[in-house]
């Protein structure tokens, strides 16, 4: 390594990175893009399930249980129906997501002691839409039984219960959805974006001429390829940064570990896909099938890696291949620092697996780009 | 010019792609401040014997030394003593010429002499006043002599030309030689291929390759004397492209 020639190759690749605004403006502008995107529109937890309610019983029990199932957040109220058919009519419709049907006897019963039947419709073609919504009604149900036997029998049943299951989330207590994907766009960014750039700014030198220019040069391959990757680090660094600040500026993001072993694990998992970048980049030979090729590595990044679905829900052959991305390991990093506040103590098996993700594919692209260039 | 010393020596040089001999035997000298030619039809093995010169590919058989290394073994000696300039001319369009200059002058690790150096080169190559140009708006003569200035800026003995002047308007191509021979006069070797015959008929010693062998070398006239009196470098050529088809 000749620090002089390095360092030519990397003033060049900033004086490129400038002249290039259009480029620029992507490496800068999609991270934020991105954030809003996933931080506002993308929200797992659905709340406000437009809901009508046909009232048979029209007392005051039955209002109060409308009053109540409102006030979880989980359920808005839309309308009257007149009707069953109406009730159902609408959920089809799909102008509601849940109806509420009284029956006639409905405050007759609970004022006798009997059991009283109140129907919840719930519209569960999307099952992850609707879950919280079923759960929060069969919840305040408990509540009112509960609530009810008290009055009736005078006891203090709070302390008699047989079993409390007191559930405490931890990290995200008000399981906000935008507080989980936050932290991980930043992985979800920093692979993609610099997959693409590095892989389209090789090939267009070898388009251009000018890699086989360097090549009769002294500059051996390894400094051609730091040259390359030291200026993307940067950038990646930066988009990583904006991701974190506007993060906790828009949606309360919380970093709560230690920022070092962030930063730290994360030149591990730019270096891992500046390799992957590289690789592509000896795929195809024009920028249109370069293009092409590093969206077969973006999508399982979205869709395997537990970026947007759990791993742990998927069938083994898609865990499998979940378990070959570098991002996949690295969002279990950058969620443990941001969201737990655990450090390198806890996610020493992630950072080694990004270590080895880094060697094996830099030294592996490494040795197809001298390939190529023969 | 025999008293000069031997710059570049390929001794019974070869090249095989599987099957097919690229380069087969080839043997020759050239000469310090020489202005040699390699000419061929496409597919003669001129582009492989020029890659095994530069340190790029190593010979299959023989040997070859440049500027006093050896291309087998120090291939990254050759490469420091040569100079490249290809037919695309391998220059960052969206640099200016001052930092394609200087990004050359960094890649063959001039430190100190770098600005010096390039002083020199925009007086030589005739670029005084281009200097905060885009590379990618420049005529092709000035793209043209851009590029030699950057594959001469470490000052090398030998100098590879592939095809310099091919879509160059002849007034640039006048030019071009003239500076060319400015450099030879220096004494810096240049190893030339071009479609050009005219050009050719002007170059110190020429060599002809066809199908990886030597068909003929030496100065343009023992050239032609070798095919018959009254050819012409053009007519040589012509007749070894009908022989490969």
């Amino acid at each position: 390594m000749n620090r002089e020639r390095v360092a030519s190759m990397i003033r060049k690749e900033f004086v490129q990175m400038r002249r290039d605004p259009a480029t620029l403006r992507l490496m800068l502008a999609v991270p934020l893009v991105q954030l809003m995107i996933f931080g506002y529109a993308i929200r797992t937890d659905v709340r406000n399930l437009p809901t009508v309610v046909f009232d048979q019983s029209r007392s005051q029990e039955s209002r109060e249980f409308v009053q109540r199932l409102t006030a979880t957040g989980n359920f808005v109220l839309r309308g009257e129906a007149h009707s069953y058919d109406e009730a159902r009519l609408a959920v089809d419709r799909g102008r509601a997501r849940a109806a509420l049907v009284f029956p006639e006897d409905y405050a007759r019963n609970l004022k006798r002691g009997r059991t009283a039947a109140v129907q919840v419709l719930v519209d569960a073609s999307d099952p992850t839409a609707s879950q919280s919504a079923i759960a929060a009604a069969q919840l305040l149900g408990q509540r009112l039984n509960v609530e009810r036997l008290q009055q009736q029998t005078g006891v203090d049943l709070a302390d008699r219960l047989p079993v409390d299951v007191r559930v405490r989330p931890l990290y995200n207590p008000a399981l906000r959805s935008s507080v989980f994907i936050v932290p991980g766009i930043i992985g979800m960014i920093l692979s993609n974006i610099l997959i693409i750039v590095t892989a389209l700014s090789i090939v267009r030198e070898r388009e251009m001429g000018t890699l086989e220019q360097l090549i009769v040069t002294p500059l051996a391959r390894s400094e051609i390829m730091l040259g390359k990757i030291v200026p993307y680090i940067l950038v990646g660094y930066v988009q990583m940064t904006t991701v974190l600040i506007v993060g906790h500026l828009a949606f309360n993001v919380p970093v709560r570990g230690p920022l070092l072993a962030l930063y730290g694990a994360t030149f591990l998992f730019i270096v891992a896909s500046l390799g992957l970048g590289l690789f592509v980049s000896t795929l195809g030979r024009t920028q249109a099938q370069v293009t092409q090729t590093a969206f077969l590595f973006l999508l399982p990044n979205v869709l395997l890696s537990g970026f947007m679905f759990p791993r742990e829900a998927m069938p083994p052959a898609a865990r499998a291949l979940g378990a070959l991305l570098p991002l996949t390991f690295y969002l279990q990093i950058v969620r443990g620092i941001v969201l737990k506040g655990v450090g390198l103590r806890e996610l020493w098996p992630q950072v080694l697996a990004l270590a080895g993700f880094a060697a094996a594919f830099f030294s592996f692209s490494t040795q197809r780009f001298h390939k190529t260039l023969e | 010019m025999n008293e000069q010393a031997v710059v570049v020596e390929a001794r019974a040089l070869g090249k095989r792609f599987g099957a097919v001999a690229a380069v087969d035997g080839v043997s020759f000298e050239i000469r310090a401040g020489e202005i040699f030619g390699m000419l061929g039809p496409n597919g003669s093995g001129k582009t492989t014997a020029i890659r095994m010169l530069c340190g790029l590919l190593t010979p299959g058989a023989g040997s070859a030394s440049v500027a006093g290394a050896d291309v087998a073994r120090e291939p990254e000696l050759v490469k420091s003593r040569i100079g490249y300039m290809s037919q695309s001319f391998g220059l960052y369009r969206d640099l200016t010429v001052d930092e394609n200059l200087e990004f050359y002058a960094g890649v063959y690790g001039l430190g100190e002499a770098k600005a010096a150096r390039i002083a020199w080169a925009k007086g030589a190559m005739r670029l005084a006043e281009l200097g905060p140009r885009l590379a990618g708006v420049l005529s092709g003569g000035q793209k043209q002599r851009l590029a030699l200035a950057c594959s001469m800026m470490h000052a090398p003995q030998v100098l590879f030309l592939d095809e310099p002047t091919a879509g160059v308007d002849p007034a640039a191509r006048r030019l071009f030689w003239t500076i060319i021979r400015e450099r030879a006069a220096e004494g810096v070797t240049m190893i030339v291929t071009t479609h050009y015959m005219d050009e050719a008929e002007r170059f110190d010693r020429l060599v002809f390759l066809s199908r990886g062998h030597v068909m003929a070398i030496g100065t343009p006239a023992e050239v032609r004397h070798q095919f018959g009196d009254n050819m012409t470098l053009e007519d040589v050529f012509v007749s070894l492209q009908e022989a490969d088809a």
